[in-house]
């Protein structure tokens, strides 16, 4: 696993906005992740990586992907009380978008783990890769 | 804040961008608003009401509400109609909280009774109303039952005794949009939502403990017929949507028309997160389904934090609910897409009206009005910051200007980035304590963020939504306790 790039930035007023780098599809989708992971929970280093869970997932293109894939996260937030965080990511764009891998984390824990944001969505809202000579970024507007 | 060059101003609180302003632009921008509110706007706003006047089958205007600032896809604060055969339903043009809204109830009780025992009050309602992050409601269903919760809405509630039939007269739509359809819900939102019913949620949800005082009263006549008839009166008002079952039938839909979008329906957008499909489209007839399913979620989800208020009023003060006349004002959405008759250039139309951040605002006389609200307009609530207080207003004849719709909040001048980095959850609740403001919050940061500098001046909006002809002023009801998700 990469280490984690991200900023929360000014964005939507009602909303949460930031900004996620890395030097790979891997990188940047690890770092998004992360950030999103940083809007629900104060301390994200307290959530442990417990439990693994698999997955997949296939799009148009890899904004539509990175999409997807924060939308996973959002939900099993939400639905299965999971805080996860990438681990090891395969990220593949051929013509489609492909994701592979696991991802970590546990079950929230009220006595560890103090819940800031619930966070309703990732949103297409500007989302786009942008590449530039330093890697990848994007731009994410969390609905809040 | 700029100020655009090609804005016209039409009358002292219309102001108009015309089509020609950015490229592919079907009609005007117009935003109704004061100068003051105008130069407070954010830059933002301008480009995504243009991003919305350029969809297919919008009708009239791409409207901006006082309250209007930066969101996704639509601003907040957004209203636009489409033609039913021409035009398109968009997720982004509700907002992933679907049905998110205010109801505001009235009680017999007056601020000398209440102040002795709010303390007490504020903490069971904050324990009883489950909010903030990841809490579960206190009605469980089966998957049969949420079901129903979905095609009926309140009144499913309302059956098995948990609130009145005037309660449902006295919501938008009696508390169901008809055309809801369970099978165009994925499991997913029913797995995500199913626990949620009676939450309040986060972010800038509430419950909120309010008095009327005498010089709050803008229109004594109106006040007294939405039952707001007595000095220091005690209301208690509350803003919450249809949680998690809304928010994943949002992103399912937005997801779905990305991927149909460019093949399937030929049209071209300028902000993905205006994904949307033709209304005479499957796609458009599904997702319109499930959006009214999360509407009458949120509906019985008022509803059922409506009971829990009663139980706590009622042990508090050792008095029945109806004792104390806890009776609902109005239960109004926000967040929604409708079907209603509008006049438009001397011709009555049947149109997709989307609201998002925004109020309906029925005139004295509409028929979907209830008896009781037939000779004064439909109530409609402003809710302020937790800091200053929310308004009472009721709907106008003039209002068909803006497709009957009004402003529904302060509207934020400030991220919840940059108002989290000003201001400290603790600190607020102690200052807000000095001035006789008594909160429980879930979340100090969430708190933080909603602080009153993050919003625009709610007396402002109301004014300017009066003044622009959209709804008339009736109360200013003033925070005495705060249950803030």
């Amino acid at each position: 696993m990469t280490e984690a790039a991200y900023e929360f930035v000014e964005g939507a007023g009602g909303d949460l906005t930031f900004v996620a780098r890395g030097a790979s599809l891997e990188e940047l989708f690890t770092s998004a992740g992360e950030a999103v992971l940083a809007a629900c929970v104060e301390d994200p280093a307290r959530v442990e990586p417990r439990e693994r869970f698999a997955i997949a997932l296939a799009e148009p293109d890899c904004d539509l992907l990175l999409l997807r894939f924060l939308s996973e996260l959002v939900f099993l937030r939400d639905a299965r009380r999971l805080l996860l965080r990438a681990g090891a990511l395969r990220v593949q764009d051929d013509g489609s978008a492909r994701l592979t891998g696991e991802l970590c984390g546990e079950r929230i824990d009220p006595a560890r783990h103090v819940l800031t944001h619930d966070v309703k969505a990732a949103t297409a809202y500007g989302l786009r890769i942008e590449k530039s000579p330093a890697g990848l970024s994007v731009r994410v507007t969390l609905d809040v | 804040m700029t100020r655009p060059a090609a804005l016209e101003q039409r009358d002292p609180n219309t102001f108009e961008l015309a089509p020609g302003f950015r490229p592919g632009m079907r009609v005007p921008v117009r935003l109704f608003a004061s100068e003051k509110l105008v130069a407070e706007l954010d830059d933002q706003v301008w480009e995504q009401a243009a991003n919305v006047a350029a969809l297919p089958g919008i009708v009239g205007a791409s409207l901006c509400m006082p309250d209007a600032h930066w969101g996704y896809g639509f601003p907040i604060g957004g209203v636009a109609a489409f033609d039913l055969r021409t035009g398109v339903i968009s997720p982004g043009g509700i907002g992933f909280d679907i049905n998110c809204g205010m109801r505001l109830v009235r009680t017999d009780l007056r601020w000398p009774e209440v102040k002795p025992r709010l303390r007490e009050l504020v903490d069971a309602l904050a324990e009883r109303v489950p909010a903030g992050p990841g809490r579960d409601g206190f009605l469980r269903c089966d998957n049969d039952e949420f079901c129903a919760v979905m095609r009926e809405g309140a009144p499913w509630l309302v059956k098995r005794g948990f609130g009145t039939a005037e309660d449902l007269l006295h919501t938008e739509a009696r508390g169901c949009f008809a055309g809801a359809d369970p099978a165009s819900v994925s499991e997913r939102a029913l797995e995500r939502g199913r626990g949620q019913l009676g939450t309040l949620g986060s972010g800038n949800h509430y419950l909120e403990i309010q008095v009327l005082r005498p010089e709050g009263v803008f229109d004594a006549s109106l006040a007294r017929a939405f039952g707001l008839d007595r000095e220091e009166q005690v209301v208690v008002m509350f803003h919450c949507g249809s949680r998690g079952f809304g928010h994943q039938i949002a992103t399912d839909y937005v997801q779905q028309f990305l991927r149909a979008m460019p093949a399937k329906f030929g049209f071209e957008i300028r902000d993905r997160e205006l994904a949307c499909a033709p209304i005479d489209s499957q796609e458009g007839r599904d997702y319109y389904a499930a959006m009214c399913c999360a509407a009458n979620m949120s509906f019985a989800n008022r509803q059922l934090i409506l009971h829990r208020v009663r139980e706590v009023f009622s042990d508090v003060f050792g008095k029945t609910a109806d004792a104390l006349g806890i009776r609902t004002v109005y239960d109004v959405a926000h967040n929604t897409a409708k079907c209603e008759r509008h006049r438009v250039d001397g011709r009555e139309r049947e149109l997709l009206v989307h609201r998002k951040g925004a109020t309906r605002a029925f005139p004295p006389g509409h028929p979907e009005l209830p008896a009781t609200y037939q000779a004064t307009g439909q109530p409609v609530v402003i809710g302020g910051s937790l800091e200053t207080g929310s308004y009472v207003l009721a709907g106008v004849a003039s209002g068909a200007k803006s497709f009957f719709s009004t402003a529904h909040g302060s509207g934020r001048t400030m991220s919840r980035h940059k108002a989290r980095k000003l201001v400290r959850g603790h600190e607020l609740i102690r200052q807000l304590e000095k001035r006789g403001i008594l909160v429980r919050a879930a979340s100090l940061s969430g708190l933080a963020e909603e602080a009153g500098l993050a919003y625009k001046s709610v007396d402002a909006v109301a004014e300017a939504t009066e003044q622009a002809g959209l709804s008339k002023r009736v109360a200013h009801l003033v925070p005495v306790g705060n249950v803030k998700g």
